[in-house]
């Protein structure tokens, strides 16, 4: 008997794909790439991510090469650096032999030099139309020189100023016909004046550096001898605050975004960032140089700023950060006496004793010159996965490793110990005595003297 | 006009691209075609119920111990929130529609009916292979599923474009095969051999013979680690890094022979069936197993974990087959096949289909891990010519290949294979460049071993360390450290007699004693001062009610 068989009722649907659907029509189309954010597809989704946080934290390291060239041509060590606020590639220099030189930074070439002053010339500024700049050297004169777009400098001095005695520090106004040189007093100087329209003495020490404010532009800053900074308005006549210190300060350099606040390289190896609101506490304290810091610049996005050490590094802080996020050092490099940021952000110079400016690249690993829309999204990929695994434990050594110089390797542990032996010594002496005889003071407060109105 | 009209009706909500504009008196276009500034469009909200499948935990409330980091909180959880409704508004870019098969009784719906019904590419994907001579065979898909390895016991390898049906390569070892897997990518596959296992190329060319993996049973590859896994006869379980060559781990499990072994593709634990009925999970990091489950009070037959990594079945010859929620740990159902019955081989679709194998049978059951009971009949129904000596779903197909005594059967199973797939991940239609290019990346972002762990760490906040570094914080309190081992210096001119030694010793056990106990006295009064601060502002307002409450003496 053959079996009787009853038809089945059902609906059938199978997953069958087009290959069309799932292919690119001609060679010249990209491939076609659909994607499911279904989890399960993604296994290991965060394990993935952070291999490749790790490989881009590594590749930034392999990728580290700040040192882009010397500029070579001084023949003794630098003195002074300056940047022009009209012109990008364009950078001047002095020496001690009494030597100013142009520089094109795009070439790496010395435009232009001039012998400029009997010694050394002590410090430059360039004139705020950026057609000229000025120079004050140790035989005791003011210079004020002419240099073409080519980035000739004229031989002769357009303007020469006699003084009676040697002015240390020179900076000029932001936006008015006026500067400000110092030295026994600080004197201010305006349009074609043989004698200064207006001098400032706050004590008797002479004065070693000088700052305009670029946004305030009539406050001006300057360091003195006797460890204090001081702030004048050029419009009155005397100061408006003074701050001791501990130690000296060697050089100020005011933040370009926050008009308020300057940041000070001091001889106690530290940097110490100050809002003028209020000068009886730092806002911040930037450790990690273990030598005496001789000079500070800002970036023009005010947060970050580079400083040169007498420890014969230049580093790199964040401006809200107390340690420097990085640190530049080369075996031939010795004292490094200025530093300065370009103005397109990219890239930094350092003038040092043997004679050389170094050219630097602002961001180590960065890679310079014009990108590719693709590798821009891969870049910004990995700075973002960086930013998201910064806090691992493998990932933060790797990206906070830094070969360092076998003299600094060693003081920078010095100096911890020295820190954790005073802090436990201060612990001591406060258990042991009546309670609150030894006052917790601030870091940030420790090396105010005094503030002065 | 007419747009004037539109301006006025338009709502708040309503959407309006492109809009006509009045020809302008200067000779404007008539049309713009961008958006007018004071336009607002308004994109419509995900539904609830369709973002909650992209949302990931808990919303984080309240607040942090700062504002800084209450916002950097807020920040964060507004990404996810963005991430799930982007990841809910791209559903719509997921245009493959699932397989599914509809009607009464569709365990009767045979191979030969489906074939019949379904279009021409569909057709092509049943079929049998009758290799009779070399069987029982042992098979592996691809990950993108587009390409096949069998390995006949009697030493038959084959690798195909199973789609295409064309043959990579063909050859006879001449050995025993006990498993066959491919690594990576369709280049490259291991054959677990009768004493050693061997790499082949495509082409069938020997690239490796691995002689540290000896007696080897089971084979699995995870390929986010680039790690081979294979268990052997004699109870060693050993990792191979294929992308360097080096063993990264080998384990002698003492379970004796380890003929079953599956992998969970979400952890990459290794799970091992025993004999004496239990399941053992496996990290490369350890040498005792990472978990332990009973499952059984009899001889394992199979284990298989679903492509989700939360559910594991397991078979038995006590004629159970059992689903584990691997989350917790327990056991969410079990099942007992009659007597004759024995329910062997196993294997989770990628959809969450089971197969399951009894002799020459295999049946395929849907939702088995929210299911109580078992259902009364099977959603399919296969039965093949001889005894299935293995079952694998295809990934991204919906296909059920079998491999049996005679050779190799492919079976379609509407609704098993993910429609939609990532071509990040595994590209079914991937190029010969894209496939190069595919291999570096892999390299690239290969995770590292020591990352497998019964629960990923690596997203999560370390408390343990944070913990023993705020206690050793703690601890320091910047005294002169404890001088407990002290020998007293010898001393000239009776100095080091016996009593004099000892009254130097005990004036330092006792500075040592007096610095334990001011330790003890500065915590008491550090926390007398906290107590003394939190009572300050637990204070509640005085009410007139105090009077009644109860005093404490």
């Amino acid at each position: 008997m053959a079996a009787v068989r009853k038809k089945k009722n059902f609906s059938l649907k199978v997953l069958s794909r087009n290959p069309d659907d799932y292919k690119r029509e001609t060679k010249l189309d990209i491939h076609k790439a659909p994607q499911n954010p279904e989890s399960y597809l993604h296994p290991f989704a965060v394990e993935r991510e952070y291999k490749r946080a790790l490989n881009a934290t590594k590749l930034e390291r392999v990728f580290a090469k700040p040192f882009l060239c010397g500029l070579e041509g001084h023949r003794d060590s630098i003195e002074a650096l300056a940047k022009f606020p009209t012109r990008l590639s364009h950078v001047l220099s002095s020496a001690s032999d009494g030597e100013i030189r142009l520089w094109d930074l795009t070439t790496k070439k010395c435009l232009s030099h001039v012998p400029a002053h009997d010694g050394v010339v002590h410090s430059l500024c360039a004139h705020r139309s950026g057609n000229f700049f000025l120079s004050c050297g140790q035989d005791t004169n003011i210079k004020l020189w002419a240099c073409s777009e080519e980035g000739e400098i004229n031989p002769e001095p357009v303007r020469t100023i006699l003084n009676k005695y040697v002015y240390q520090s020179i900076d000029h106004h932001e936006k008015e016909d006026m500067f400000v040189a110092c030295g026994q007093s600080l004197d201010l100087w305006v349009g074609d004046r043989a004698q200064p329209y207006q001098s400032y003495k706050w004590g008797l020490d002479s004065m070693h550096f000088v700052k305009f404010n670029r946004t305030e532009t009539h406050l001006v800053a300057a360091c003195a001898d006797d460890r204090s900074i001081m702030l004048y308005d050029t419009r009155g006549g005397a100061g408006v605050s003074k701050l001791v210190m501990r130690l000296k300060s060697n050089a100020i350099s005011w933040n370009p975004m926050q008009a308020f606040v300057f940041t000070a390289a001091c001889d106690d190896y530290n940097l110490y960032t100050y809002d003028i609101r209020n000068l009886r506490m730092a806002t911040n304290k930037h450790e990690d140089h273990i030598a005496a810091v001789m000079d500070v610049d800002y970036a023009p996005t005010g947060k970050e700023f580079a400083t040169a050490g007498y420890d014969r590094a230049v580093r790199i802080f964040n401006h809200t950060d107390g340690h420097s996020r990085d640190v530049y050092h080369t075996k031939r490099m010795q004292r490094v006496n200025h530093i300065m940021w370009s103005m397109d952000n990219k890239y930094i110079l350092s003038g040092s004793d043997e004679m050389n400016v170094r050219l630097w690249k602002a961001r180590a690993s960065e890679k310079l010159g014009v990108l590719k829309p693709r590798e821009k999204t891969a870049i910004n990929t990995a700075e973002r996965l960086k930013r998201t695994f910064k806090d691992h434990p493998e990932i933060q050594r790797i990206s906070r490793h830094r070969h360092l110089p076998r003299l600094i390797y060693h003081y920078k542990q010095e100096h911890q110990d020295i820190k954790e032996s005073q802090k436990r010594k201060e612990s001591n002496r406060r258990f042991h005595s009546k309670p609150g005889a030894v006052p917790h003071v601030p870091e940030r407060k420790k090396q105010v003297v005094d503030v002065k109105e | 006009m007419a747009s004037s009209d539109n301006v006025q009706k338009g709502g708040k909500g309503k959407v309006r691209y492109f809009f006509p504009k009045e020809p302008d008196k200067n000779g404007g276009a008539k049309f713009s075609f961008s958006r007018r500034p004071n336009e607002r469009i308004e994109e419509q909200a995900v539904p609830k119920h369709k973002l909650k499948k992209w949302q990931k935990g808990e919303k984080a409330e309240g607040y942090a111990k700062t504002k800084f980091h209450t916002q950097k909180i807020q920040a964060q959880e507004e990404v996810f929130e963005t991430v799930a409704e982007k990841s809910a508004r791209s559903e719509l870019l997921c245009t493959e529609e699932a397989g599914e098969l509809e009607g009464e009784n569709t365990f009767q719906i045979s191979q030969h009916e489906i074939k019949a019904s379904a279009d021409e590419a569909t057709q092509q994907k049943i079929f049998d292979l009758r290799l009779d001579q070399f069987g029982p065979y042992r098979m592996d898909y691809t990950r993108n599923g587009r390409h096949l390895l069998l390995g006949g016991a009697k030493g038959h390898v084959a690798a195909f474009d199973w789609q295409s049906k064309k043959l990579h390569c063909e050859i006879n070892v001449m050995e025993t095969v006990n498993d066959v897997k491919w690594l990576h990518q369709e280049t490259m596959f291991a054959v677990a051999q009768k004493k050693w296992t061997y790499c082949y190329d495509n082409q069938g060319i020997e690239l490796h013979c691995l002689k540290h993996l000896d007696s080897v049973l089971r084979l699995e590859f995870l390929p986010y680690h680039f790690l081979l896994c294979s268990s052997s006869a004699k109870g060693y379980l050993s990792y191979l890094d294929v992308s360097i060559g080096k063993e990264i781990s080998g384990i002698a499990t003492k379970q004796g022979r380890l003929d079953i072994m599956t992998v969970n593709p979400q952890s990459a634990i290794v799970h091992l069936g025993h004999a004496n009925g239990t399941v053992t999970m496996w990290t490369p990091n350890m040498k005792e197993p990472a978990g332990k489950m009973l499952c059984h009070a009899s001889v394992l037959r199979d284990v298989a974990v679903d492509a989700t990594g939360r559910f594991m079945a397991t078979t038995s010859m006590d004629r159970r087959l059992k689903v584990f929620d691997l989350r917790m740990y327990r056991e969410l159902s079990r099942y007992q096949y009659n007597r004759k019955q024995c329910p062997g081989l196993l294997d989770f679709s990628q959809k969450g289909l089971l197969a399951v194998s009894r002799d020459n049978v295999v049946e395929l059951y849907r939702d088995m891990a929210t299911l109580s009971e078992r259902p009364e009949k099977p959603y399919l129904y296969h039965r093949c010519e001889r005894l299935i000596t293995d079952v694998a779903f295809c990934p991204y197909e919906d296909v059920l290949g079998l491999g049996h005594s005679w050779g190799f059967s492919s079976i379609v199973v509407p609704g098993a294979g993910e429609a939609n797939y990532d071509a990040l991940e595994a590209n079914p239609f991937q190029s010969k460049a894209q496939r190069k290019q595919t291999e570096v990346r892999m390299l690239l972002d290969k995770v590292h071993p020591e990352m497998i762990t019964l629960d990923s760490e690596i997203g999560k906040v370390d408390l343990q360390t944070a913990k023993e570094l705020q206690e050793e914080r703690n601890k320091k309190k910047y005294l002169k450290p404890d001088k407990i081992d002290f020998t007293p210096r010898h001393k000239m001119k009776g100095g080091s007699k016996a009593s004099k030694v000892q009254k130097r010793l005990k004036g330092v056990q006792e500075e040592n004693m007096r610095a334990k106990v001011r330790e003890i006295v500065r915590a008491k009064q550090a926390e007398g001062k906290f107590d003394a601060q939190n009572a300050k502002r637990k204070g509640e307002k005085a009410s007139a009610l105090d009077r009644f409450k109860k005093k404490i003496v």
